[in-house]
């Protein structure tokens, strides 16, 4: 069976701006809606030390208004063009989009550049948007069992540096001490034409791709130029050792842990990196995945388990440092040295052994229908295509992904748990608030 | 205003030389392109839909069996056997066992689950279109011959008591567990998650006699949406599950009683940061002739990012991250909700606020231009949301459930486009009106206690 993407055809045009604005184009005919959307080069990990939680806030204040837009008629134009929006921060960069039918291809071009140029930023909009941040956390986080497991509460434990380690929904007093001018010198320093990519896809009616690029051009291509800031290494060395951190969740009626570990470079060694994608389906996707046979069915010592290349749960969302982790809630009377020690055991046997063939022909099955589907919708294609471009030049990737992750070999992935097993590691626990010691556990 | 600083101030960033600029108007939305579809019920009673999407080269397929109670009021015991009868459906048949249909299923891209609710059992997934044959041979195998052994059996409601526990950890669990009772009373409607006690009572034996007495294909219906022939699709369905066969049609779910409107309950949730606000009215069925003129003043009162109540409660008041209201549909009819979770301290605030723009629907009735907007999205945001074969397949696989086609689909934006502003007016004074509601407030009651009764209309359970 062919599981080579048909749809990676997609022709990718690219243009630069005069002021340095990048450009991508990807029309896709086969779809009656399009969409629209800005990439900016900044997330969580550039944000200050003593303002965590700033990059997404600053996110939430995008929406607020802009010179030609009153505060809420960015959502009701987008609305009544009968659109779809929304905006997120990750890592390593921040996306706003909107998706719509098509006819709305000029009104979506104009409010997203409207925001680019001239956002309005108040201290009303400001002190409502952190009140507002606050209930996403609580709802999210503080309110709920798992709250944060384990995106914030596993970097800590894996890295030692501000900017990989901290909580990137941020600490409340941060959050509340943040000024309006923190908020324009993160305006002005990160959202220069220069750092930013914009993405249209989909259905591009009578424009076509240079009447699109004309489009591009006549909205945003008078927004001045200013300096791009120079983006650090956020590099670190990796832990020599096992690293071990117990939290205890008021809400968990069970308790759980999370394994974490670093992965290669995405950028320098993408196909070493997929490896890690391919290994973790190998582990955790479906029934007959080694460790849902190990741990859930045959051994019975966890209720759930999973394992993602990515710390958002997505390949190539993020430039080097990356984390590879394996997550599950397991019953109290099961200790997690258990679970880890059986964890070991699997990749140890798949380190030397590798996976079969036929068990690796089916995750890249998997894969590509998965794949498929995701891009079955314009939102997530776009979003795709815009990350892979902003962060490693590659649109390319997110087309490439089936064929890239069905050309892995037994060996590349025996690589990859060899890898896992050689270098130090994270272990977190979460501990219910009233439930009993577990045994192993470490503060 | 320091000499060293490097940016400009907030007032510079908002303000350019030429100023603000015109919005560019809106060009024609294209109709919502729909494919035909194809129907055929087979000799065994099982009604096949199937329409070809391209777009990928994958297949989506959704199968419904009716799986109501035949008790009158809510059964814990029935609604723990069928979820353990979901769980174990997929861990083996006669010929294959846990992993050997995991591996088939696998080998051509394709996820299979199942689930079960108080109305319907769910079967569906997607596959690679390539592989329907494949799927559909699996989906035969379990539908006929899931063996349920007792093993799997014992694992899988282990596995069950944990994962109860998980989920009523989450508040919105706790928080939707009272709605209903609010709503219906121990209608069978009620049962959505079963109790830890009755599944660690469920043998298999028992859900062996479920799963002859549920999973009949007499009333089952079976969506597919994909690359594919649709009539070498329906002849392919006929070949692999023509043989299943039942002892009785299978079972609809009666209509539960409309909600009575009345005081809300407060549920205390100890250590709550939040509360969650979820109040409801009787809705409109989707035949009923004011049914477009209520999606449009649904919209306008809390159905969109745009409404008055999302302004009002986050982007004016920062009490919220969210809040929402729409509809359920349940058979005989449909409930409106409102759900909005806020934080402790002002949750008797975000109550009078709610109720105060409830009120407003009344009095203040939207105006041309909220109608106008609710319109232009419910009319777009339908391409937009129809825009994939799984959105596709569900809402086919939703409308067939309660008797309506895509041809209703096809007619709807007509329908919205035809609604006048009096007639939004009339839905809204009456459907939204304070007094036909009812509700629920999880949270810490200690702290929100006091308040939420003095302002009134609020008892504790």
């Amino acid at each position: 069976m062919s599981v080579i993407d048909e749809k990676s055809a997609l022709a990718l045009h690219r243009a630069t701006l005069s002021n340095g604005l990048r450009v991508l184009v990807v029309p896709d005919p086969a779809t009656p809606v399009v969409g629209v959307s800005v990439h900016v080069d900044v997330g969580f990990r550039s944000e200050p030390e003593g303002r965590t939680g700033f990059a997404h806030l600053f996110e939430h204040l995008m929406f607020q208004g802009s010179e030609s837009l009153a505060k809420l008629e960015h959502f009701r134009q987008v609305q009544a063009a009968g659109g779809i929006f929304n905006g997120s921060t990750h890592q390593d960069y921040t996306d706003y989009f909107e998706v719509l039918p098509g006819a709305a291809l000029d009104r979506a071009l104009f409010l997203e550049a409207d925001r680019l140029r001239a956002p309005t930023l108040t201290q009303e909009n400001l002190l409502n948007q952190v009140d507002v941040v606050k209930e996403e956390i609580r709802l999210n986080v503080h309110n709920r069992p798992y709250g944060g497991f384990p995106w914030i509460l596993l970097p800590p434990v894996l890295y030692d540096t501000f900017p990989n380690a901290h909580n990137g929904y941020g600490d409340f007093s941060e959050l509340e001490q943040a000024s309006l001018d923190d908020a324009a010198a993160f305006f002005d320093t990160f959202y220069a034409p220069g750092n930013a990519l914009v993405t249209v896809h989909g259905d591009l009616g009578t424009h076509g791709v240079d009447g699109t690029l004309a489009l591009v051009e006549r909205h945003f291509g008078d927004i001045p130029a200013r300096d791009v800031p120079q983006r650090p290494s956020f590099a670190e060395p990796a832990p020599g050792a096992e690293r071990r951190r117990s939290v205890t969740d008021a809400h968990a009626p069970l308790p759980a842990l999370a394994l974490g570990y670093r992965v290669p470079d995405p950028a320098a060694d993408p196909d070493g990196y997929l490896a890690h994608a391919m290994l973790a389906s190998v582990l955790t996707d479906g029934e007959a995945a080694r460790l849902q046979r190990r741990l859930v069915h045959t051994d019975g010592l966890v209720t759930d388990v999973s394992a993602a290349n990515g710390l958002m749960g997505a390949p190539f969302d993020s430039r080097d440092p990356d984390t590879f982790t394996i997550t599950a809630v397991h019953p109290a009377e099961i200790g997690p040295d258990r679970v880890t020690a059986a964890v070991d055991e699997e990749l140890d046997r798949l380190a030397e052994q590798g996976p079969d063939q036929a068990e690796l022909d089916r995750q890249s099955a998997r894969w590509a229908a998965a794949l498929h589907r995701e891009d079955d919708r314009v939102m997530y294609r776009m979003l795709g295509l815009g990350a892979r471009e902003l962060l490693y030049g590659r649109a390319e990737l997110t087309l490439e992904l089936p064929a890239r992750l069905a050309a892995l070999t037994t060996t590349d992935v025996a690589a990859a748990a060899a890898r896992l097993r050689s270098a130090g590691r994270a272990v977190l626990t979460v501990e219910p608030a009233s439930g009993a010691e577990p045994e192993g556990s470490a503060a | 205003m320091t000499a060293t600083r490097t940016h400009r101030s907030a007032e510079e960033i908002g303000r350019t030389e030429r100023g603000p600029r015109p919005l560019p108007g809106l060009g024609t939305t294209a109709q919502v392109p729909l494919p035909e579809v194809v129907t055929e019920t087979l000799p065994n009673g099982l009604t096949v839909l199937a329409a070809r999407r391209p777009g990928v080269p994958l297949v989506e397929t959704v199968l419904r069996i009716p799986a109501a109670s035949p008790e009158p009021v809510a059964d814990a015991a029935r609604t723990a056997g069928t979820e353990v009868l979901a769980e174990t459906m997929l861990t083996g048949t006669a010929t294959r066992d846990r992993v050997g249909l995991d591996d088939d299923l696998a080998a051509v891209g394709a996820e299979l689950g199942v689930a079960v609710d108080p109305e319907w059992l769910h079967a569906g997934g997607s596959a690679l279109a390539s592989g329907l044959p494949v799927v559909l041979d699996v989906l035969a195998d379990v539908l006929t011959g899931a063996t349920h052994t007792d093993s799997e059996v014992a694992r899988e409601r282990e596995r069950l008591v944990e994962r109860i526990a998980v989920a009523r950890a989450q508040p919105r669990t706790v928080a939707r567990e009272a709605l209903m009772r609010r709503r219906f009373g121990d209608h069978p409607i009620v049962s959505e998650l079963p109790t830890a006690e009755a599944v660690a009572a469920v043998t298999p034996e028992r859900v062996r006699a479920l799963h002859a007495d549920t999973v009949v294909p007499d009333g089952a219906r079976l969506v597919l949406v994909g690359d594919i022939d649709p009539a070498a699709a329906i002849a392919e369905v006929a070949r692999r599950l023509g043989h299943w066969s039942g002892a009785h049609p299978a079972r609809r779910l009666s209509a539960p009683p409309v909600p009575r409107a009345g005081d809300l309950e407060l549920v205390h949730r100890a250590g709550s940061v939040q509360s969650q606000l979820r109040l409801t009215a009787p809705g409109v069925d989707r035949t009923d002739e004011r049914y477009a003129a209520f999606q449009i003043a649904n919209l306008v009162f809390g159905g969109y990012f745009s409404s008055r109540w999302m302004e009002n409660v986050r982007e004016d008041k920062g009490y919220t991250y969210g809040a929402h209201s729409g509809q359920e549909f349940v058979p005989g009819g449909a409930v409106l909700g409102l759900d909005v979770d806020v934080a402790t301290d002002v949750t008797a605030a975000a109550l009078l606020e709610t109720r105060y723009e409830l009120g407003r629907m009344v009095a203040v009735p939207p105006t041309e231009q909220e109608v106008e907007s609710a319109r232009q999205y419910a009319i777009g945001s339908l391409l937009v949301s129809l825009d994939s074969q799984s959105a596709l397949a569900g809402t086919l696989s939703a409308l067939d459930a309660v008797g309506l086609d895509a041809g209703w689909l096809r007619d709807r934006p007509r329908r919205l486009a035809e609604v006048t502003v009096e007639q939004v007016t009339a839905a809204a004074a009456e459907l939204f009106a304070p007094a036909r509601f009812t509700g629920v407030i999880v949270g810490d009651a200690e702290v929100t206690g006091p308040r939420l009764e003095a302002l009134g209309g609020v008892v504790r359970a």
